[in-house]
């Protein structure tokens, strides 16, 4: 399905090979992971043409295929080299690489399209970054050899230094060299009893970007500097689907520091030199709009209207085994809930920008770019070139938990559109907070109808979920590959497939038209689908009479990673054991991108509202390549969903968007933050992603503990809405 | 013309008195590690230090400026901020890192002016700094790992 998905982006055939065996001399060094066929072409364009560049000043230079957004994605490249390679730990950085499809295209997307996303970026790179380091290790070996007359088998590379009984040399000066030595057709990779660095602690890998993260050296997009750059802020509709009649720019022409006042496709640009002078005139600027084919609808039209559709009959069919209708009839007991989702704002704390330049017939752009070549492309079509005279520069970003990965660029656009507009000057767009929350691409709000039945003995003899709501990727070029008889994959991920054995299910999707950009939100369709679905679980275990845990398993079969993840943290969390007076423990199990979690969250009541003291997490993500790194994801992802179902949403009055900054658009904060415990599953399969997965059970084991706690069954969300009081 | 002090230097800027001290820190005199996250005071990433108090320099006007003393995260020194800044990195607490300067500063001058903070004390001086990535564990964390080193 993937693969159908790039084949449409990019009309290429997919390349399932991800790693491509060559290598170049580059200035005194070697580069391995080049292609020989762009060779030429490359080298003299760009200086990310590979995986592993190794200098003759003795630097190793990994490049990154995905961006990196704070899941710590460079440091488990530079793990899975350095595991094969052996330089060093102090010799390795690890740069954004881009504009290479054929070696960065994402394997899990089907390898055509470079891609950050779907918490893919480690499976990804799995294979072919240690196949990368190995190359090099042996290239440099090789290249020891030759000059020192020794086999090569009796040459040892340990923490960069070749050495061969009293000789010895480092990598940069064996580099070029080792350039020139036979690409190996293929390598062996370590066996996994010699592993020194995957699955081991922080203790033996410093992460790379911590100091410099801690004393404000990390260069964001926000801080690119180059001679002459522009700030530019932006002025868009006042609602989805509104554009430009008009606007009078007469006096903030004139205001200090101003360069110019543009209109762009996407809304009218306040140039100037510094931000303050742009955000300044901006005031200054009125704009008509034409809102003709505005969305105008309010976020309570919608709810009403999606509460409606879900006890109707759904459009489309997701899943449909058994007969349900049947099994209702037969039911002992029949129960029935309807939750609500509002839309979210991915709120990154690095408000979204991008810098652009033209010059010369020369297109740069520096972003967090999360879909590079497809950014490339948007970026030559504005600026009217061809897409191999754009380079991409890419960003370590502020945050991005699905942002920067729009399908149409909106920020590439609006960054080059505008620069466009000043001469091709060097622009940097940025966005205020204001921008970033009304801007759209939220995550869909949603309703989730459910129905159960259950038998004599309380399990589940019937299912049926409605699902309604906006489809994230139709209308986009991911559509004919993501979305199947009429249902999209991310609507009803999360619920489509459960580990429970329910002998009669169905899952129906309404999909609904509405004129308001939706995107994925870190763990996109288990945002809702997990709460809806094990929150339920939960009303059944009560209707059933039976322990949480217990009901689970009972009902789980042939699902030995879910199983064991749900054990191992209902062991950990101490459950059915004793707890101080006041405080209850809910459960809730999600499998999202292939990664099994499992929390338990302990909860008491505090002015009417949850107060999460204590999460114990388990997961199955498969061979910890960095456990601290996991620990450190799921405990984040813990706390971001948490701020969203304690406190988030998005709301339409009218089709403009309420929440404009922080005040309203509440987020997590420190006090709310529990103590968290991560147990990782000691695994052999193939590693899987956990920027994603930790978000999905928290917000139905915090709903599960509440209820304990209060008898209250919270089903709109966020959880401080009045219709839970 | 505004006169001040920035990280124990004098300067003069020749900035319009309404500029929010943030924007002059960035964009004139060209120190990024100050940043920009909601410019209303609701998030705390461009939390500096004025006259040793932490403050928001986002709605901190150049005109309340003259006369102070203005730290930012690169003039951050002195066994405080080291202890802080260790305890950051051993811990991995950064994982975008766009918040954490505001983090640490607020760290700091919290450890400066309570040498033993509780987990209370902890929540309450960082509540006004947004982290997305829920780092407050770790920050909690290495909160407590800086003061344990300073005792």
């Amino acid at each position: 399905m993937l693969n159908r998905m790039t084949d449409t982006v990019l009309g290429s055939k997919p390349s399932r090979r991800g790693f491509l065996l060559g290598s170049a001399a580059v200035s005194g060094g070697m580069m391995i992971g080049f292609v020989p066929s762009r060779a030429m072409a490359q080298s003299a364009t760009s200086p990310f043409a590979g995986y592993v560049k190794i200098g003759a000043d003795n630097s190793v230079t990994l490049y990154s295929a995905h961006m990196d957004m704070g899941q710590g994605i460079y440091h488990g490249i530079a793990t899975l080299v350095n595991e094969e390679l052996r330089a060093d730990w102090s010799q390795i950085r690890v740069e954004g690489g881009a504009g290479n499809p054929r070696l960065f295209g994402n394997v899990l997307w089907g390898g055509a399209i470079q891609g950050t996303g779907g918490s893919t970026g480690l499976a990804s790179s799995f294979d072919r970054y240690r196949q990368a380091g190995a190359a090099a290790r042996i290239m440099l070996v090789n290249a020891a050899a030759a000059e020192w007359k020794v086999p090569a088998a009796e040459i040892t590379v340990e923490r960069g230094v070749v050495k061969h009984g009293n000789m010895q040399a480092t990598f940069g000066a064996l580099a070029e060299k080792a350039a020139a030595q036979a690409v190996p057709s293929a390598v062996k990779l370590r066996d996994t009893k010699d592993w020194i660095y995957i699955g081991k602690d922080k203790d033996v890998l410093l992460k790379f970007d911590s100091l410099a993260k801690s004393t404000g050296k990390q260069d964001f997009t926000i801080d690119v500097k180059l001679p002459g750059l522009l700030t530019a802020v932006m002025i868009h509709p006042p609602q989805f689907g509104a554009s430009v009649v008009s606007f009078d720019a007469a006096k903030a022409r004139t205001m200090a520091g101003v360069v110019d006042v543009v209109q762009v496709p996407r809304g009218v640009a306040v140039v100037a030199d510094t931000m303050w002078h742009a955000l300044k005139a901006r005031d200054a600027v009125s704009v008509v709009w034409d809102d003709s084919k505005a969305e105008k609808r309010s976020s309570k039209d919608l709810m009403t209207s999606y509460r409606a559709t879900a006890r109707t009959a759904g459009k489309a069919v997701a899943t449909n085994t058994g007969d349900v209708e049947a099994a209702f009839k037969t039911a002992a007991k029949v129960v029935e809930a309807t939750f609500e989702f509002p839309y979210l704002a991915h709120a990154a704390l690095e408000p979204l920008n991008a810098v652009a330049r033209i010059e010369n017939g020369r297109v740069d752009v520096w972003g967090g770019h999360q879909m590079p070549d497809i950014y490339q492309a948007i970026a030559a079509q504005v600026a009217g070139v061809t897409p191999d005279r754009v380079t991409m520069h890419v960003m370590k970003t502020g945050g991005g938990f699905g942002r920067r990965a729009v399908v149409d660029g909106d920020i590439i656009q609006e960054a080059v559109s505008v620069s466009k507009a000043v001469g091709g000057r060097p622009v940097k767009v940025q966005w205020d907070r204001e921008n970033d929350t009304r801007g759209g691409r939220y995550r869909p709000a949603y309703v989730h109808y459910l129905k159960a039945g259950l038998d004599k003995d309380g399990n589940v003899s019937a299912w049926y979920n409605h699902i309604v709501g906006q489809s994230i990727v139709g209308g986009t070029p991911f559509e004919s590959g993501m979305v199947t008889n009429g249902v999209d994959v991310t609507s009803v991920e999360g619920a489509q497939k459960l580990p429970y054995a329910f002998p009669n299910m169905k899952v129906d999707l309404t999909t609904t038209q509405v004129g308001v950009p939706v995107l994925w939100w870190r763990a996109v369709g288990s945002t809702h689908t997990a709460y809806a679905v094990e929150a339920f679980i939960d009303e059944l275990a009560e209707a059933a009479g039976k322990d949480p845990v217990q009901y689970r398993l009972g009902m789980m079969k042939g699902h030995p990673r879910q199983e064991a993840v749900l054990r191992l943290a209902a062991e950990k969390a101490g459950w059915g054991q004793p707890l101080p007076a006041g405080r209850f423990r809910g459960v809730a199990l999600a499998e999202s991108f292939s990664t099994f979690v499992a929390q338990v969250a302990e909860v008491s009541v505090v002015n009417g509202q949850p107060k999460v003291h204590r999460v114990v997490c388990a997961l199955d993500c498969g061979v910890a390549v960095n456990p601290d790194n996991i620990r450190a994801q799921i405990e984040g992802g813990i706390g971001f969903g948490l701020g969203a179902v304690l406190k988030s949403q998005l709301t339409l009055d009218g089709g403009k968007v309420v929440e404009g900054n922080f005040d309203a658009y509440e987020v997590l904060r420190m006090e709310d933050m529990p103590q968290v415990e991560v147990h990782i599953v000691a695994s052999t399969a193939k590693p899987t992603g956990v920027g994603e997965p930790g978000v999905p059970p928290i917000g139905p084991a915090v709903a599960n503990a509440f209820y304990q706690a209060s008898k209250r069954r919270v089903r709109v969300l966020p959880f401080n809405r009045p219709e839970n009081a | 013309m505004i006169r001040f002090s920035l990280n124990g230097q004098t300067k003069d800027l020749n900035v319009e008195s309404d500029m929010p001290l943030l924007w002059a820190i960035r964009d004139v005199v060209g120190l990024t590690g100050t940043k920009f996250g909601c410019g209303q005071a609701l998030c705390g990433a461009c939390t500096v230090w004025i006259d040793g108090q932490p403050m928001r320099s986002c709605q901190t006007l150049m005109s309340d400026v003259a006369g102070k003393s203005i730290t930012t995260i690169e003039g951050a020194s002195g066994r405080v901020a080291e202890a802080v800044q260790k305890a950051w990195v051993s811990l991995d607490v950064p994982q975008c890192g766009y918040c954490q300067s505001g983090q640490v500063m607020s760290a700091i001058a919290l450890l400066e002016a309570n040498r033993k903070p509780t987990d209370a004390d902890i929540d309450a001086a960082l509540s006004g700094n947004i982290c997305r990535c829920a780092t407050y564990h770790r920050i909690r964390g290495a909160v407590h790992a800086a003061a344990r080193s300073l005792a």
